[in-house]
């Protein structure tokens, strides 16, 4: 493999247990001979020992010891694979609703999302939930995986009645790039390789779309956005004067002689260096980690926004987001909570509840105002001073934010803004 | 005119995670130090906190919990990076833990320090008022740590509740504690083995010895070449023979097992792994005492 160029590629799958979604993660690690012998080995004497004939793939995803106790997933796990073409990072998570939270953790950073659907059921309230999810997380690519094809003796009529059904669904989401795949997860069927019995399907299977797919666009290269982490002064010689900006580019591209302005402050300078440790860049962009010194001595520090002159974001202390509450307390309307965006950390208050999404039938309630656990809603933030925002639609991560009790110091809330 | 790629390969972008992380935690903590036991996983992950904070020196103590039963290449390692960093070394030693009767030694054939390093961990922890613990632990090593968050809560008795664990979403990492409690931050949590000696490959970084193969005494145990060593008792059965080997991992001297291997460079090395069929903790001894040793172990506070 060429590590020059080979991509990371993240994606996410969600489901219970009898979707076959651990199995279908299974076969992904057997058929690309991801799995070690001594893992193969453990797998088959514990097969054996439950009396399943053959190997049961779906073992392979065992968690923790409540997690196979149970037979259930409970928090994301995370998996990894490496093929000739890309690094893969999996992030198996729970599908039913009460683990909604963990479904959007997952989510979060994704660039892919596999749908699994039961071929003898079709699109259920769950299909709707973790594709709802993945279009709320703007997950930028999804992949519509209909399974136990060998169940309906791979019929071409059933997928096609399959993708009619999800592609009404689609309407009331915002998800840019869909494809389907019938596969058989069991069998090995257009799971890494093609199907000899589903010679009516034309598309790729499931391994090769997830290696070749087009990931590059998926990060924000117009907007340029650092948010400073921390500041490095070494005050050693040779560096006496140095003073550098350390953080990662969340989104766009900065080139040295670039006009920037320095948010919230407002100052203006130009970028001098791009530093990684001894290495001085002429250009950087999302995701590098960098060290920015500028031209000008001027006053920043940790939650600032360095943003090219040109291209800013906004900046404003009131406004909407789609919160995703994660704690088994309830919101408390106009209580305190820490703010997180970026690096930045305010204290904030839900000012408003607009409306609570049903998350199965894909409605909006204005009459339940009350903000429980897994609950997504649309509501009003008040910081106490502005944020450097952008859309969520727009900016993954200059668009997204925490809210933190200060009493259990616990993330309750995660949100996206609008 | 070519066209530019815009886009980090994969090593680049773990690279750039793990960064972010590092400057996380100096922003977020007090008082953090990185876990430091000579291994390949915490010598990449202190060649990471020297990139992320250059020209300044990393911000971070090393501390390192010595069991006493060391390879004696390893604290050789160990002291000399230290000094080329300029860093501070802390040691808290599982020797006084159980000399001050905090712990009690195992016995028999199969007695390890593994589990007691918990106790002089915690309590290092505790006397420096460490509120961070950095420490080199990968998600693919092992079924519970694939369930570890970046910022990992530690309650005041060091626990971990994996069934309890704060969402850690996009980039927004939250450290805040109570007093007494502390956080553990894995920053190459995505990493796999391969990752870590494709890295070291790139970036010539300096390992121990150990981990190029050359010839050492070993006895044949639980399917590896356990070194011969004054601190294993070994049984008229094992008999002691010269063999040129390599180890994959790096814990003490007792547990830890080598394989067969002519890798001496670290091309060799890295082409050697990855044509490997077995999991690298498949030599380590104390991953085997039961199916769930490593979670177990986690919740008391292991590493």
């Amino acid at each position: 493999m060429d590590l020059s160029t080979s991509q990371l590629l993240r994606f996410s799958t969600a489901g219970s247990v009898d979707d076959g979604k651990s199995t279908l993660i299974g076969r992904l690690l057997y058929d690309s001979k991801s799995i070690f012998e001594d893992q193969l080995e453990a797998i088959e004497s514990t097969s054996l020992k439950k009396g399943h004939v053959g190997v049961d793939l779906a073992l392979f995803t065992d968690g923790l010891r409540d997690e196979r106790e149970q037979g259930i997933t409970i928090d994301v796990a995370y998996r990894y694979f490496t093929t000739p073409k890309r690094k893969f990072i999996i992030a198996d998570t729970p599908g039913h609703i009460q683990y909604t939270r963990n479904m959007v953790t997952g989510a979060s950073t994704a660039n892919v999302a596999i749908i699994l659907i039961d071929a003898r059921h079709g699109v259920i309230e769950q299909t709707k939930r973790h594709s709802y999810i993945a279009s709320l997380l703007q997950i930028p690519h999804i992949i519509v995986c209909v399974n136990k094809m060998d169940l309906l003796d791979f019929k071409e009529e059933r997928f096609n009645e399959i993708v009619e059904e999800y592609e009404s669904i689609l309407s009331k989401m915002m998800i840019k790039d869909v494809r389907f795949i019938p596969i058989s997860a069991l069998k090995g069927d257009n799971v890494v390789k093609r199907s000899e019995k589903m010679n009516w399907f034309q598309g790729a299977p499931l391994l090769h779309t997830l290696e070749t797919l087009h990931i590059s666009s998926d990060i924000n290269k117009i907007d340029a956005r650092f948010p400073v982490q921390t500041v490095i002064r070494p005050q050693r010689e040779g560096f006496i004067d140095y003073r550098g900006y350390a953080g990662r580019i969340e989104s766009g591209i900065l080139r040295t002689g670039d006009e920037i302005t320095v948010l919230p402050s407002g100052f203006k300078s130009k970028i001098k260096s791009i530093d990684v440790q001894r290495k001085e860049l002429k250009e950087a962009f999302a995701p590098m980690s960098v060290s920015i010194t500028l031209e000008d001595n001027i006053d920043i520090s940790r939650g600032d926004m360095i943003v090219r002159a040109d291209n800013q974001p906004r900046v404003e202390q009131e406004f909407d987001v789609m919160l995703c509450w994660l704690n088994n307390a309830i919101a408390r309307p106009n209580a305190k909570y820490t703010i997180r965006h970026t690096t930045n950390e305010q204290k904030a208050m839900i000012k408003n509840v607009l409306y609570k999404m049903d998350i199965n039938k894909l409605e909006r309630n204005t009459e339940d105002k009350q903000i429980n656990m897994n609950d997504i809603c649309r509501v009003t933030i008040r910081t106490t001073k502005p944020l450097m925002i952008d859309e969520y639609r727009d900016n993954r991560f200059t668009g997204s934010m925490i809210l933190v009790d200060e009493g259990t110091n616990e993330t309750v809330a995660a949100g996206m803004i609008l | 005119m070519k066209m530019k790629k815009y886009y980090l390969n994969f090593l680049d972008e773990l690279e750039s995670e793990a960064i972010f992380i590092l400057r996380e935690v100096a922003a977020q903590f007090r008082n953090p130090v990185v876990l430091f036991s000579g291994g390949k996983d915490s010598i990449v992950v202190a060649h990471l906190a020297m990139k992320a904070f250059y020209p300044a020196k990393m911000p971070f103590p090393l501390l390192h919990v010595d069991t006493g039963h060391n390879f004696p290449e390893t604290i050789e390692f160990r002291d000399s990076l230290v000094e080329e960093m300029g860093a501070q070394l802390l040691v808290g030693s599982v020797q006084d833990s159980i000399d001050e009767g905090r712990v009690a030694e195992e016995s028999g054939k199969r007695a390890s320090r593994n589990v007691l390093q918990i106790a002089t961990l915690l309590d290092a922890i505790e006397s420096n008022k460490i509120d961070c613990a950095i420490g080199g632990g990968r998600r693919d090593e092992e079924k519970a740590r694939a369930k570890e968050r970046f910022f990992s809560h530690r309650d005041e008795f060091g626990q971990w509740d994996p069934k309890n664990q704060r969402p850690e979403l996009w980039n927004l990492f939250n450290g805040k504690q109570r007093e007494g409690e502390h956080f553990r931050v894995f920053p190459i949590s995505n990493w796999t083995e391969m990752d870590v000696w494709s890295y070291i490959h790139r970036e010539n970084i300096a390992i121990p010895s150990l981990y190029f193969a050359h010839d050492r005494e070993v006895i044949w145990r639980d399917n590896s070449w356990i070194p011969v060593s004054e601190y294993i008792t070994i049984d008229a059965k094992e008999i002691p023979e010269v063999k040129k080997i390599r180890f994959r991992t790096l814990g003490d001297i007792t547990i830890t097992g080598g394989i067969e291997s002519d890798a001496d460079t670290l091309e060799k090395i890295v082409e050697e792994v990855s044509a490997m069929r077995q999991t690298e903790r498949g030599n380590r001894a104390d991953d085997k005492r039961s199916e769930s040793a490593m979670e177990d172990r986690k919740r008391e506070g292991y590493f």
